[in-house]
């Protein structure tokens, strides 16, 4: 099993610990709040993730062989689901991220954050960590 | 006003079946009326009825059910007509809604426009009155110049008049606007243009569900709708022009029923107003459209705004007990019954999403109208939009909602 698998199962028993969408809302919060993510100096149009309603910004590093993500949004529900995605994808090797499905989200009750009409973009942000994970992986030497 | 002692709000909300519903196991309180109404039951039975009973082609054939068809579409355009008081049916064209519309009027006058003639469109406007005219500035070196909005949301006036010059050819303004619902004084404008000849559209989608306007009475040039936000179906609206303008229109659109005859060498157009409806049109739309308006004044559009109003003023009371509330715009009694406002320090996603966790439909984001949140350095507002079918307690609802919100989020 993937060191992703395994921090995904690990959210979806901590979620199922929660007995309403307030409690697992309130969690979110919470980690939208307690999380400085990203260095302001990221936090240009240039990193932005275009969405219709919260922005977010990504910004990808390479650390030895695993891609560092830092992200943030204006929004604090945003946010926390940010949070909840580095923690899963961030330190990560590119191929992982790349192969990685995202079942989890639907599990953890998130699933309306998917829609495509949330158009903040909870599914472009995946897309986009992909990207840079993709743009990674092609640019080491392959043996 | 007063509302009228056999406005029945509970007999109302019965025509509407859609709130019964129930939403993440909550009631549905649906203040996106803006966006889009609901669709009462007669409208609905209509609906099944087209197709149950005379589903057909239109304007082609001979036999009974095309001729039902024809007859029911066109009896549609006259309600429209009547309503809207047009002096002719054939000014009215139904297209696919307001977007539609106001593409074809933009589409249309390329063939009057030069470099050095100047566009005027307000700083209120929904993206479908302001980009279907950048991309007319585009094709023919028209200069397009904005109207500034106010503080309070409301358009600078004074500022109208030093702007409008005589190589202003075209006016185009919110008769209701969107995002914030301020009720613009269109007569003014329409009669300030006209003084230095230059045409005024007039985009009522947000006017219509809420007053009823008098195409004749405002001496407008183009006045537009869609069906969908006053209770009738999505895809259809129309445009309002006066005979001589449309006339003057160069088609849209070509192809089966906007011709007179066809040959290789030289195809010449039929009359209004199916030189705008090429191909089949809408047709189930079109005579949903007609029984939505009559609906609508089976109610009474003096009810309905009395009674909006009431609820405006309602949620207004209930919004202010807040002490981070934020609204903007205008005062109640220069807008439809819309409440566009923040929370200090939430994000109105934020709050959108909680509270519709809780049941509560309303609108979060730019509202189709960026540059207004541009004006006030915001992400977005959180939009209530009444009906006349919402209630004081659907709206006392809300604020509870609302309470909970920001008890979670500060
Ligand atoms: C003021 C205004 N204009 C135009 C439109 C576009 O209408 P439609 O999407 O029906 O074409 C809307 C709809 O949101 C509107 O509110």
């Amino acid at each position: 099993m993937s060191n992703i698998q395994q921090i995904q199962e690990d959210i979806v028993d901590e979620f199922a610990l929660f007995d309403d969408w307030m409690q697992r809302y309130e969690y979110m919060i919470e980690l939208g709040k307690s999380l400085p993510l990203i260095d302001d100096k990221y936090k240009t149009d240039d990193y932005i993730i275009k969405g219709c309603q919260s922005k977010v910004w990504v910004h990808a590093d390479m650390k030895e062989d695993k891609v560092v993500f830092t992200a943030d949004s204006d929004a604090i529900i945003t946010k926390g689901i940010i949070a909840i995605l580095i923690r899963v994808f961030s330190n990560q090797r590119p191929k992982d991220i790349i192969e990685a499905n995202t079942d989890f989200i639907d599990e953890i009750g998130l699933k309306e954050h998917l829609s495509p009409t949330r158009a903040n973009g909870l599914v472009s942000m995946i897309k986009q960590l992909k990207m840079y994970a993709l743009g990674y992986e092609n640019k080491q030497p392959q043996n | 006003m007063k509302v009228a002692e056999r406005f029945d709000v509970t007999k109302i909300r019965q025509d509407f079946p859609i709130l019964n519903r129930k939403v993440n196991g909550k009631p549905l309180v649906y203040f996106d009326n803006a966006a889009t109404s609901q669709t009462p039951q007669q409208v609905i039975d209509c609906i099944v009825d087209y197709y149950q009973n005379y589903n057909a082609n239109i304007h082609r054939g001979v036999h009974a059910l095309s001729q039902e068809a024809t007859d029911a579409y066109e009896k549609a355009r006259q309600i429209i007509q009547q309503h809207f008081n047009a002096k002719e049916s054939k000014e009215i064209i139904l297209t696919a809604g307001t977007t539609h519309s106001i593409n074809l009027v933009a589409n249309g006058f390329e063939k009057f426009l030069q470099k050095g003639d100047e566009i005027l469109v307000s700083g209120l406007e929904h993206h479908s009155n302001i980009v279907p005219w950048q991309m007319l500035c585009e094709k023919t070196g028209a200069l397009l110049k904005v109207l500034p909005m106010s503080e309070t949301g409301t358009l600078n006036m004074s500022q109208f008049e030093v702007m409008l010059n005589p190589n202003t050819k075209l006016v185009m303004v919110n008769h209701v606007s969107n995002a914030l619902g301020t009720i613009n004084p269109i007569q003014e404008i329409i009669k300030k243009a006209h003084d230095f000849g230059a045409k005024v559209l007039v985009d009522g989608a947000q006017s219509a569900p809420h007053l009823k306007a008098d195409v004749q009475a405002l001496d407008v040039d183009f006045y537009t709708c869609s069906a969908h936000k006053i209770c009738g179906p999505t895809g259809i609206g129309m445009l309002y022009g006066k005979r001589e303008l449309l006339e003057a229109l160069p088609p849209y659109q070509g192809g089966g029923e906007m011709i007179d005859q066809v040959s290789f060498e030289k195809t010449t157009y039929a009359g209004l107003p199916n030189k705008f409806e090429a191909g089949t049109p809408n047709i189930c739309g079109g005579i949903a459209f007609g029984r939505a308006i009559n609906y609508m004044n089976e109610i009474g559009f003096e009810n309905i705004q009395a009674y909006e109003h009431e609820l405006l003023l309602y949620a207004t009371k209930r919004l202010e007990e807040f002490d981070n509330i934020i609204i903007y715009g205008t005062s109640p009694e220069q807008k439809t019954a819309v409440i566009s406002f923040n929370f200090e320090g939430l994000h109105p996603y934020d709050v959108g999403t909680l509270v519709d966790k809780m049941g509560i439909a309303v609108r979060t984001g730019h509202h189709c109208a960026q540059p207004i949140m541009e004006f006030f350095k915001i992400p977005g507002t959180i939009r209530a939009s009444f009906s006349f079918y919402n209630t004081k307690e659907e709206i006392d609802l809300m604020i509870d909602a609302l309470k909970k919100a920001n008890s979670m989020l500060l």
